[in-house]
């Protein structure tokens, strides 16, 4: 018997193949856009003793069933939120203990005290809607990390870093671990400095 | 000169399509390695809102969805139009949720049962008496880790009607 070659295999209709599997691919993917806004709810338990928080360390803001707003009892535009709310945090007012040395505020002695014991107060009502809640907490975290970049340059000017850019990094798997232990006590310096304190309220049925 | 007259006499020689191959065989990998499969059908309108100050969400495996909007147009003559939450695959009631969040829970795997955060996918037009039900859910099983899954974009776009 002679030996006979093995033919050839056809590889023609290989494209074919591969362009079916690429066709299904592109149509089952979805780009998901899992990127937010992180909160935390606190926990359920009761509070035996409130603290007692004095009025001029919380800042207010409510939203209506018609989208509008009340800053510290007055109607404000969604785009003044930031401001007033990097006016009021950054304030600086306290005397003694409470004084804050690195507040550039106006030092009004009716305003927050130190950022450490200013407080935003968030109150909705039932037919807010979602998208303006989320808009009034993106500029309310926008003031915390506004001040938080101005901080976290200050201190650390040869980084070349923002806040900001600093904790992305940090978050990101990529990141080294030997980088991440530089980057952590940096970190948690500014946000003591300028604790993120939102309260929620229930929301209310009327108004 | 024939011989130059020769040369032009020629065919245009066809384009080989040898490579065509090797060409969509890249763009399949790439789309398979980018590909995150959908694990639930989406049976709720769902826009959401834009905001710029956002972190990103991480490992996909410590994180349960919770999906609340208007029924889409196929379910609307069936579930009508009022804003509800959607569970995995099926519609769900506020008293749901906690069930849920337990169920998920007790799926993953023992060291990620503490670190899971609850990704709140809801439809921008929603009122939030529905959202703050389900924070209170959350609360009553201490899954407090919650995240505002978002759009990236500017918060003017969200004062559009």
């Amino acid at each position: 018997m002679a030996k006979r070659a093995a033919p050839e295999v056809n590889a023609g209709s290989m494209a074919d193949i591969a362009f079916l599997l690429l066709i299904f691919f592109l149509v089952t993917t979805t780009i998901e856009t899992d990127s937010g806004i992180n909160r935390k709810l606190p926990p359920t338990d009761e509070i035996v003793d409130t603290p007692i928080i004095k009025e001029r360390n919380i800042f207010t803001v409510v939203v209506n069933k018609n989208n509008q707003f009340l800053v510290e009892e007055k109607p404000l535009e969604i785009s003044e939120i930031r401001e007033q709310a990097i006016a009021f945090l950054d304030n600086g007012g306290g005397v003694g203990d409470e004084a804050c040395d690195y507040c550039q505020g106006a030092k009004d002695p009716s305003s927050s005290d130190n950022p450490e014991k200013a407080i935003i107060s968030l109150k909705n009502n039932r037919e807010t809607s979602y998208k303006v809640y989320i808009a009034v907490q993106n500029e309310l975290v926008a003031a915390y990390n506004d001040l938080r970049d101005r901080e976290f340059v200050r201190l650390n000017p040869l980084l070349g870093l923002t806040f900001v850019e600093a904790n992305k990094r940090y978050a990101d798997p990529r990141t080294t671990p030997e980088e991440k232990e530089r980057l952590k006590p940096k970190l948690a310096e500014v946000k003591l400095m300028f604790p993120q304190k939102l309260s929620e309220a229930e929301p209310s049925k009327n108004n | 000169m024939a011989k130059f007259k020769k040369k032009k006499g020629g065919e245009t020689p066809a384009i080989s399509t040898a490579s065509l191959p090797d060409i969509v065989f890249m763009l399949l990998f790439f789309f398979m390695v980018a590909t995150v499969m959908r694990d639930n059908t989406l049976m709720v309108q769902n826009t959401l809102p834009a905001a710029d100050q956002i972190q990103k969400l991480d490992k996909k495996d410590r994180v349960m969805y919770i999906y609340a909007g208007k029924p889409s147009s196929r379910y609307a003559d069936k579930y009508g139009n009022q804003a509800r939450i959607q569970l995995n695959d099926k519609f769900a009631t506020v008293g749901d949720v906690g069930a849920f969040v337990l169920a998920e829970r007790a799926s993953k795997r023992q060291e990620l049962q503490n670190v899971l955060t609850t990704a709140l996918k809801v439809d921008g037009d929603t009122n939030m008496g529905l959202i703050s039900d389900i924070k209170q859910e959350l609360r009553q099983v201490n899954a407090l880790k919650i995240n505002y899954t978002t759009r990236v974009g500017d918060y003017t776009q969200n004062m559009k009607n």
